[in-house]
């Protein structure tokens, strides 16, 4: 671990003004619950010269808008934000996102900020002794190609070949953000230039030609929120996580269904999957099919097909393809009979 | 998890004279050190101090699989912030030439080369002030190095198979009877393909060495397995006498045998400790636990069986390859419980090896017979099914009444009434043999069951019993405590001996100045220590006896030895229980000292003349879903046939853990290996996938508690390892019988179940 200053800050200008001050070359970084951060320092692969702790920001609440949504701290912490009356009762997908997340240990610590920016697991970034990362030294090429890549990407990689520097097929980790997805939340960001608003759709990134980056956030940005819409979805929701074991793992294909109904008709849909893409992957065309059709075989193996479009696996993680379509009409099948009805079954 | 042991926990008076079968002993309900680890006053290797403030040592590893090292720059590194010492190949002390005489017969590496042998060997070691300053020290290193080709594709290597290079316990290759005439005589086959993966023991507690020197003698606290061996190894390796090493351990935090030998690190610490003056102290990263501290090897098995229509077994061939290092030759012996499990006309078994660029393996709990077991008892329930035939009954049809290897009779097998109990406890009879018969919603269910076996080890081992003037006792051997209760079953031996309450016993261990003491590895030290305690309470209540019998104030004196028995902290005669006197009246009336007493014991007439196993028979439920395939595993039933069960809490506890890593064998724990590069990509336990609770559904372990007198006195044989035997082909099993899906590949992860 390389030696850092540590900046504890009270208020969310004192935030800013820290993270933009001209540090040395590997920056300033925010810390949250840590749980992510020191992990990936210890490991060398983040060195930021600068912590800036914002765990005493007062960005904590979980609050109703004006017009009916939901407005999340940055510094709420997932096992909260995952048992908050509000959430557990209009957002039912997102406290279940959420729970089936790591650990009752690291949930505790988590946030909701440090979670929309945790990196991926993927191994040839988290190792340093393996020379080729594109992500983690950019231009270094993607060992992850011929490597060992159960968890890797099917959907929107950039594939040219193992030594090329803007391969990357790494994936998105968090249960969180296929949740906030689905759900259309908005990031709220602050910096020294004022503030913004991003679309969950456009915060996270394809690994295009600049796999380095995961989000469209700008250097120096602050979250400080995150918004819910006005809840459509709290009857019929379902988050479907695969994985390795019962818990404590993450996803190998996850996802997230929220729907619209009337009788047995999908009146609208909101869907994205985890586990398969360097974001959260949102399909319109599968959602669009979803509108107006009723819950059926038929038109949820529709749906499944058009999300997986284009999906080309690898050596390992080939079966991820068939995985995800059953995920899918599964999760569908369970939002269609209704979120309490899912539980029970 | 409802538990239950079946131990009818007699309390009875010892007799000095008794022999032959013992009643069971007095137990000792809470573990001895369960206040101690619950506040945290248990100390561990990492966490002692030495008389003056310790220094940190950090091991920096290879970043390539093969080749040799061109050069170190160390000068950044020297500079930075804390740095005491950079030692290197081109710096390090020399130690004599490597000895291979047992146990110390491991390849570590400990600077004396520039060779690399694997990813992950130790190149040079930092000391600075503090860890993160050895840490950040490391990473300003600048090593080159020539890269070589390096042999990492196993699959693609089996050609190159070969035998060992050294006889292990069993012979490599074995064959009886004539297996091509025992074959042509089945009429029905099963012939497959087994694999099982890398693996590596991850116990909570990673090793850890502190280390310092007094001139010529070193002190050190290590976390281990084998107090004894270790501080030989240290010894040899270093060059100096034996008994200049002393050596500490009272706790060790798991070690499931990645702890039986002494590594690189150990070796490091005393290096590093003398070329800086001070005491060090070293405790690997939890990466650093794949690759220089052993593992499990893969393994690839072929089993045939062929067996007559009503279910004989006719004959087995059983041929294992392993991968091992470059540096040594070590057998995971996958076929030797072929060789006893079952009857048969005839039996071939083999095992080879294959050399690639890995660190080198080791014992990994239950060498051999969890690898071994996963594989053929999969097989089997492969037979039974072409048999149209109950597995149980499978394997009554084939139930060896003597050890078909050696010819030997058993020492004591019960295996019958393992299937019995265990097979109704479960409700087995109600079975429906149809493959995905049974479903529930979305979860396809499915029963199935396979053998467990170990053998019973004893070794050779002393301890010292001394009854104090104020009627407790203390017990003291140089054995170590993994959390498996060595402490509890210490106090309570002696105690029991003794007829004292075990309560009032202490006990030491994890000490080179105490007795001498096994390697807690086979699953031995129960059945090797306990007999050695007994034997020296035995001499030293035998000893206050006599003091009694020549004190006429004594309400014993005069009596005859025979006839003095021993309870709650009094010797009274048998023949007239109301005439009694207490240790502590005894001993205050006669010197008031301490009187002590060294039992000595090792294996006698059993190890050669009986074949000494233990049994069980696992049955596991299983729910897996029919979309993702996702495993549920919803309970697991099994009884085993261990002897006596010294200890009920331990000793049951040390089965379940057994079964709760046999179910993580089945389905999750896989060390990934990149075939390029040669590092292990998941080196950490978020990522190396072992069971949570969640994984583990209901446990109903049951013991059948028939003392096997004719292995010791004690008439227990080790627990430590036979939980984990069977338990994956159980699982396994239960899935294909869900399914319909035989997965023969370990683990048995949803993506095989999909594609099958
Ligand atoms: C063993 C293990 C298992 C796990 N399993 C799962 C799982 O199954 N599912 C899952 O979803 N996750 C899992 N996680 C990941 C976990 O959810 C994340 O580590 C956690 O959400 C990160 O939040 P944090 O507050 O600790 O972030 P930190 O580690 O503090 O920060 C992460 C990043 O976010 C930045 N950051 C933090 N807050 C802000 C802010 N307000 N504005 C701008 N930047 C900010 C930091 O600078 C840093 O770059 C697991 C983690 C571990 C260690
Ligand atoms: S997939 Fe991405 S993160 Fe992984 S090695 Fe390739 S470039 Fe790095």
């Amino acid at each position: 671990m390389n030696p850092f200053e540590y900046q504890r800050v009270s208020s969310t200008e004192e935030a800013i003004r820290h993270i933009g001050a001209p540090i040395g070359t590997h920056g300033a970084k925010f810390l949250g619950g840590g749980t992510n951060l020191i992990d990936l320092m210890k490991l060398d692969v983040e060195c930021p010269s600068v912590l800036v702790d914002i765990t005493r920001l007062e960005l904590t609440k979980v609050e109703p808008t004006a017009n009916g949504g939901l407005m999340v701290g940055a510094l709420v912490r997932n096992s909260n934000l995952a048992n908050d009356p509000h959430v557990i009762e209009k957002y039912p997908l997102l406290s279940q996102a959420l729970l089936s997340g790591a650990s009752p240990q690291l949930r505790n610590m988590a946030t909701t900020g440090g979670n929309l920016l945790q990196r991926t697991r993927c191994y040839y970034f988290t190792d340093t002794a393996f020379p080729a990362c594109n992500k983690r030294v950019p231009g270094s090429g993607c060992a992850a190609i011929q490597g060992f890549n159960r968890i890797h990407a099917i959907l929107g990689q950039t594939d040219h070949g193992p030594t090329s520097g803007e391969s990357c097929i790494a994936t998105n980790p968090s249960d969180m953000n296929v949740a906030l997805t689905a759900l259309g939340a908005t990031i709220h960001v602050q910096s020294a230039h004022g503030k913004r608003s991003i679309p969950i759709a456009d915060f996270h990134r394809l690994p295009g030609s600049t796999p380095q980056l995961d989000t469209n956030l700008k250097p120096g940005e602050l979250i400080t929120a995150v918004e819910l819409p006005v809840s459509r979805f709290a009857k019929n929701s379902w988050y479907l996580k695969v994985r390795d074991r019962q818990s404590y793992a993450f996803a190998l294909v996850s996802v997230a269904i929220g729907l619209e109904m009337d009788g047995n008709t999908i009146l609208s849909a909101g869907m994205a999957l985890g586990g398969v893409a360097h974001k959260p992957w949102r399909s319109l065309e599968a959602e669009q099919e979803l509108a107006g059709a009723p819950a059926t075989r038929q038109s949820i193996e529709k749906a499944a097909d058009l999300a997986l479009e284009g999906a080309k696996g690898y050596e390992h993680n080939v079966f991820k393809i068939q995985l995800a379509k059953q995920s899918i009409m599964r999760a569908l099948t369970l939002a269609a009979r209704g979120t309490t009805a899912g539980r029970e079954a | 998890m409802p538990i239950t042991a079946l131990n009818p926990g007699q309390q009875k008076a010892s007799g000095i004279a008794s022999d032959g079968a013992k009643p069971a002993p007095k137990q000792l309900a809470m573990r001895y050190d369960a206040r101690a680890k619950v506040t945290g006053t248990a100390k561990y290797a990492g966490e002692f101090r030495a008389p003056t403030d310790a220094v940190y040592a950090f091991v920096v590893q290879s970043t390539i699989p093969s080749g040799s090292i061109a050069s170190i720059d160390q000068a950044a590194a020297t500079k930075s912030s804390g740095v005491l010492a950079v030692i290197t190949p081109f710096n390090a002390p020399k130690l004599p030439p490597a000895n291979p005489q047992p146990p110390a017969r491991r390849h570590i590496t400990v600077l004396q080369e520039r060779e690399i042998f694997y990813n992950g060997q130790p190149v040079a070691v930092v000391v600075a002030r503090s860890l993160p300053e050895a840490i950040q020290a490391a990473s300003l290193l600048r090593i080159t190095y020539r890269q070589t080709a390096a042999k990492l594709r196993f699959r693609e290597r089996l050609g190159e198979a070969r035998p060992p290079k050294f006889p292990g316990r069993e012979p490599a290759a074995q064959t009886r009877g004539d297996l091509a005439a025992a074959m042509s005589k089945g009429t029905v086959r099963v012939e497959q393909t087994y694999t099982t993966p890398y693996q590596h023991h991850n116990p909570m507690e990673p090793h850890a060495t502190l280390a310092w020197w007094e001139g010529g003698k070193l002190n050190v606290y290590d976390s281990t397995q084998y107090i004894a061996g270790d501080c030989m190894t240290i010894a040899r390796t270093l060059g100096i006498p034996t008994d200049n090493v002393h050596l500490e351990c009272p706790y060790t935090g798991g070690g499931f045998g990645c702890k039986g030998s002494t590594w690189s690190h150990v070796i490091l610490a005393a290096m590093a400790a003398k070329v800086v003056g001070k005491p060090v102290k070293l405790t690997l990263e939890r990466p650093q636990m794949w690759g220089p501290v052993g593992g499990r090897p893969t393994t690839v098995q072929q089993i045939k069986l062929a067996a007559t229509q009503d279910g004989k077994i006719t004959g087995v061939q059983h041929d294992v390859i392993v991968h091992t290092s470059l540096m040594e030759d070590f057998l995971e012996p996958s076929a030797d419980q072929t060789r006893m499990l079952y009857a048969s006309e005839a039996c071939a078994t083999s095992h080879k090896m294959v050399d690639m660029n890995l660190g080198v393996a080791t014992f990994m709990r239950a060498p051999g017979e969890s690898t071994g077991t996963a594989a053929l008892e999969t097989a089997m329930d492969e037979l039974a099914l072409a048999l149209k035939m109950d597995p149980v009954q499978l394997r009554l049809t084939n139930y060896a009444e003597k050890d078909p290897g050696s010819d030997k009779p058993w020492s004591s097998k019960h295996l019958r009434e393992c299937y019995e109990q265990a097979g109704e406890r479960f409700g087995w009879s109600k079975r429906n043999p149809q493959p995905a018969s049974m479903r529930e919603g979305n979860k396809l269910i499915g029963w199935g069951m396979a053998t467990a076996t170990y053998p019973a080890n004893r070794s050779a081992a002393q301890a010292l019993v001394r009854i104090l003037t104020n009627g407790h006792a203390f017990v003291g051997c140089g054995s170590q405590d993994l959390g498996t209760g060595t402490y509890t079953i210490m106090a309570q031996t002696a105690g029991d001996t003794l007829g004292i309450d075990p309560r009032l016993v202490e006990a030491k261990l994890g000490d080179s100045t105490l007795p001498k003491a096994p390697a807690s590895g086979g699953s031995q030290s129960a059945a090797s220590i306990c007999p050695a305690i007994s034997a020296a309470a035995m001499q030293a209540k035998l000893k206050v006896a006599q003091l009694a019998i020549n004190d006429p104030e004594s309400p014993l004196h005069g009596a005859i030895v025979a006839d003095i028995s021993a309870s709650d902290g009094r010797l009274f005669l048998s023949s007239s229980p109301g005439s009694s006197d207490s240790y502590a009246d005894i001993l205050s009336r006669n010197g008031g000292k301490p009187v002590e007493a060294l039992g000595s014991t090792e294996p006698g007439e059993d190890s050669t003349a009986m074949s000494t196993h233990s049994f069980g028979a696992v049955f596991a439920e299983v729910a897996v879903d029919a979309e993702t395939y996702m495993v549920e595993v919803r309970r697991i039933v099994a009884t085993y046939d261990i002897g006596t069960l010294i200890n009920d809490t331990t000793g049951i506890n040390q089965l379940e853990g057994g079964i709760v890593w046999g179910v993580g064998f089945a389905l999750h724990e896989e060390s990934h290996l990149d075939e390029t590069y040669g590092r292990y990509v998941n080196a950490n336990l978020a990522e190396y996938h072992v069971p949570v609770n969640a994984d583990i559904g209901k446990l109903d372990v049951t013991v059948l508690n028939i003392p096997d007198i004719k292995f010791n006195p004690l008439g227990a044989r080790g627990i430590g390892e036979i939980g984990i035997t069977g338990t994956a082909a159980a699982v396994g099993n239960a899935i294909f019988h869900a399914t319909g899906k035989r997965i023969r590949n370990f683990p048995i992860t949803l993506d095989k179940l999909m594609n099958a």
